[in-house]
C-alpha cells in the first residue's frame, strides 16, 4: 500500500490511464480547431468532438446536440442561473434554489439578486434532503427557474429531483441541476428527471480538469439562454471559445468509461463506504453520520467526532488526504454552511471530516483509514478539555464560554 | 496550508497535556474559547513560593492552537507569576512561526496564560476556595 492515500475524490479524481491514452493524439498530431471547416485537421477534430458530445449525452439520457462545452461546473452553474435569467427576465424575476447548493449556484443566485432578481432559498430537512413540496410552495407566478443540486458535495445526500422536476413541468418553470457529484456514480436521466439544465464535470469523474458541460434541453421545453461569453458563436451560441479538444476527448472517454463500469463500481465503493462508516462508527462513541443514510453517493462517508476539532484530525491523519468541514484553513473561521443548515451545531460542524471515496480506493487503504482515525480521534480526545468536561458530566451546553462570537 | 516544524513537533508531542487539581489553592486554572469557534483552551499552573512549578494544558483546537497552548506550558514552567504576565501572543507567533490566518490561536493561548493567572491570584487573595475555573462557568 503506498503513503498518501487519496481519499478526497468528492474534490477531484485522477485522470483514468486510459482517458489520458485517448487524448494523447489530440495534442500532438490531431491538433486541429474543431471549427476549421475547410480541411481535415479540423474535420478531425470535429468529429472527435462529436464523439465525445455522445458518449457524455449516452451517460444523461440526452441528446448529443444538447451538450455544451464549458471549463467546468462552476462556469456551467454561472451560464445556467445568469443565462435563463437575463433571456426570461421578462416572464418573471424570481428565482427558487436551496440553501445546500455548491457556492457556485450560491454565489450566482447573490449576484442575480444585486441585478435585481428576487431568489428564495429553501431550507433543507435535517439529514440534508430538499423537500419538494417546500420547492412547490415557493413557486409564484413570477418564477423562472428552480437549481436544486442532485448530489451534495460534503454529504453526499441525493435530493428527490424527479419529484421537483415534475413540480417544475407542472408549474412551468425551468429546472436546473448542479449533478457534478452525480454524473458518473449514480445513474442520471434528464428525461426521468425532468431536467432542463444541468451541469456536469469531467474531472470529478476521472476525466481532466478545465472541462465540464451544460445540458441545455432543446424540446419540451426549448431551453434559451443568453450567453456570458461572446465571440466566435460555438456550442450553438451559447458559449464562444475554441474548444478544448483534447480535453473534451478526455471527458468523452471518462463519461464513456462510467456508463460501462457504473453497476460494478457503485456497488464496490457502496460496500467500502459502509465497511469505512460501520469500522470508524462503532469503534467510537459520540460520533454522528451526517447526511441521509441511505439516499446517498455510493462514495461519500461525513462524519462528525465530538471533542475534536476537524482541522487537527486532519493533521494527524497526515497519511491520508481528507476534507474537512471547517473551514479554520481559510481566512474565514465559519465552519460549513452545509452542515449549519442541517441544524448540525458549530462544534460538531467543526468536528466533521468528510471521506471521499473513489475508483481506486481498496479493501486494505479502507481499513487502513478506520484504524487511523480511530488512534488520532482517541488521542485527541485525551488532550481535548471538552471530552474531559463531559466525562465529568458537564453540559457543554450550559457552559458560558469566554470569548464567544 | 504547511505547518512549521515547530507546529508539528508540538502537535506529534505535546508538552505537559493533562489536569491539574483545580480545587488545590496552589492551582490557577484559565479555560478561554468556544467549542463553537473551533477551539477551547485549559491551562493549569501550579505555583510554589511565587514561581510556577508545574503548568498542564488540554486543548481542543487546530494543530496551531494546540501548539501554541503546548508552547505556552513550556515557557511558564520556572518563571515567576509576574514574569508569567509579561508573556505576549507575538513571542508565541514567532516562536512556532505562524502565519497570519493562526494568529488568533496565539491570542488565546495569551489569555489562557492571563486567565489562570488572574484565578491563581483569585484564591490568593484570601477569598475561600473557588471550585470552579475562573472564566468558564455554569448557567444558574
Amino acid at each position: 500500500m503506498k503513503l498518501p492515500i487519496y481519499m478526497d475524490n468528492h474534490s477531484t479524481t485522477p485522470v483514468d490511464p486510459t482517458v489520458l491514452e485517448a487524448m494523447l493524439p489530440y495534442f500532438t498530431e490531431k491538433f486541429g480547431n474543431a471549427a476549421s471547416r475547410n480541411h481535415a485537421f479540423g474535420w478531425e477534430a470535429e468529429a472527435a468532438v462529436d464523439a465525445a458530445r455522445q458518449q457524455i449525452a449516452g451517460l444523461i439520457n440526452a441528446d448529443s446536440k444538447e451538450i455544451i462545452f464549458t471549463s467546468g461546473a462552476t462556469e456551467s452553474d454561472n451560464l445556467a442561473l445568469r443565462g435563463v435569467a437575463e433571456m426570461y427576465r421578462e416572464k418573471g424575476d424570481h428565482v427558487i434554489t436551496t440553501v445546500t447548493e455548491h457556492r457556485a449556484v450560491l454565489d450566482t443566485a447573490k449576484r442575480l439578486e444585486k441585478m435585481g432578481f428576487s431568489v428564495t432559498y429553501v431550507p433543507v430537512r435535517a439529514d440534508g434532503l430538499v423537500d419538494p413540496e417546500a420547492i412547490n410552495q415557493a413557486i409564484t407566478p413570477k418564477t423562472i427557474l428552480i437549481s436544486v443540486i442532485l448530489a451534495n458535495n460534503e454529504i453526499g445526500t441525493i435530493n428527490p429531483v424527479a419529484e421537483i422536476g415534475k413540480i417544475a413541468k407542472t408549474r412551468g418553470v425551468l429546472f436546473h441541476s448542479d449533478a457534478t457529484q452525480a454524473v458518473g456514480k449514480i445513474p442520471v436521466d434528464v428525461q426521468a428527471m425532468g431536467i432542463d439544465l444541468m451541469s456536469i464535470s469531467a474531472h470529478k469523474m476521472y476525466g481532466p480538469k478545465g472541462v465540464g458541460a451544460l445540458y441545455v434541453r432543446r424540446k419540451n421545453p426549448r431551453v434559451r439562454l443568453v450567453p456570458m461569453i461572446d465571440g466566435g458563436g460555438h456550442e450553438r451560441g451559447m458559449r464562444s471559445g475554441t474548444l478544448p479538444v483534447p480535453l473534451i476527448v478526455g471527458f468523452g472517454r471518462a463519461a464513456e468509461i462510467c456508463r460501462q463500469m457504473m453497476p460494478e463500481e457503485s456497488k464496490r465503493l457502496a460496500a467500502l463506504r459502509d465497511r469505512l462508516r460501520d469500522g470508524i462508527m462503532t469503534q467510537l462513541d459520540e460520533t454522528y453520520l451526517n447526511g441521509h443514510p441511505t439516499q446517498r453517493l455510493p462514495n461519500n462517508v461525513n462524519i462528525s467526532f465530538a471533542y475534536v476539532e476537524g482541522e487537527s484530525l486532519l493533521m494527524g491523519l497526515k497519511d491520508i488526504a481528507l476534507s474537512s468541514g471547517s473551514a479554520c484553513t481559510s481566512a474565514s473561521l465559519e465552519p460549513s454552511y452545509v452542515l449549519k443548515a442541517l441544524g448540525v451545531g458549530s462544534d460538531l460542524a467543526h468536528s466533521s471530516i468528510r471521506y471521499g471515496l473513489g475508483r481506486f480506493n481498496t479493501e486494505e487503504e479502507v481499513e487502513f483509514v478506520i484504524r487511523h482515525t480511530v488512534e488520532i480521534v482517541n488521542k485527541l480526545r485525551e488532550m481535548s478539555p471538552l471530552y474531559e468536561m463531559a466525562k465529568e458530566g458537564i453540559d457543554l451546553s450550559k457552559v458560558v464560554w469566554k470569548g464567544e462570537h | 496550508m504547511a505547518y512549521s516544524e515547530k507546529v508539528i513537533d508540538h502537535y506529534n508531542n505535546p508538552r505537559n497535556v493533562g489536569s491539574l487539581d483545580k480545587n488545590d489553592p496552589e492551582v490557577g486554572t484559565g479555560i478561554v474559547g468556544a467549542p463553537e469557534c473551533g477551539d477551547v483552551m485549559k491551562l493549569q499552573i501550579k505555583v510554589d513560593k511565587d514561581v510556577i512549578v508545574d503548568a498542564k494544558f488540554k486543548t481542543f483546537g487546530c494543530g496551531s492552537a494546540i501548539a501554541s497552548s503546548s508552547l505556552a506550558t513550556e515557557w511558564l514552567k520556572g518563571r515567576s507569576v509576574d514574569e508569567a504576565m509579561q508573556i505576549k501572543n507575538t513571542d508565541i507567533v514567532s516562536e512556532l512561526h505562524l502565519p497570519p490566518v493562526k494568529i488568533h490561536c496565539s491570542v488565546l493561548a495569551e489569555d489562557a496564560i492571563k486567565a489562570a493567572l488572574e484565578d491563581y491570584r483569585k484564591k490568593r487573595g484570601g477569598q475561600a476556595a473557588v471550585s470552579e475555573p475562573a472564566v468558564a462557568e455554569r448557567k444558574r
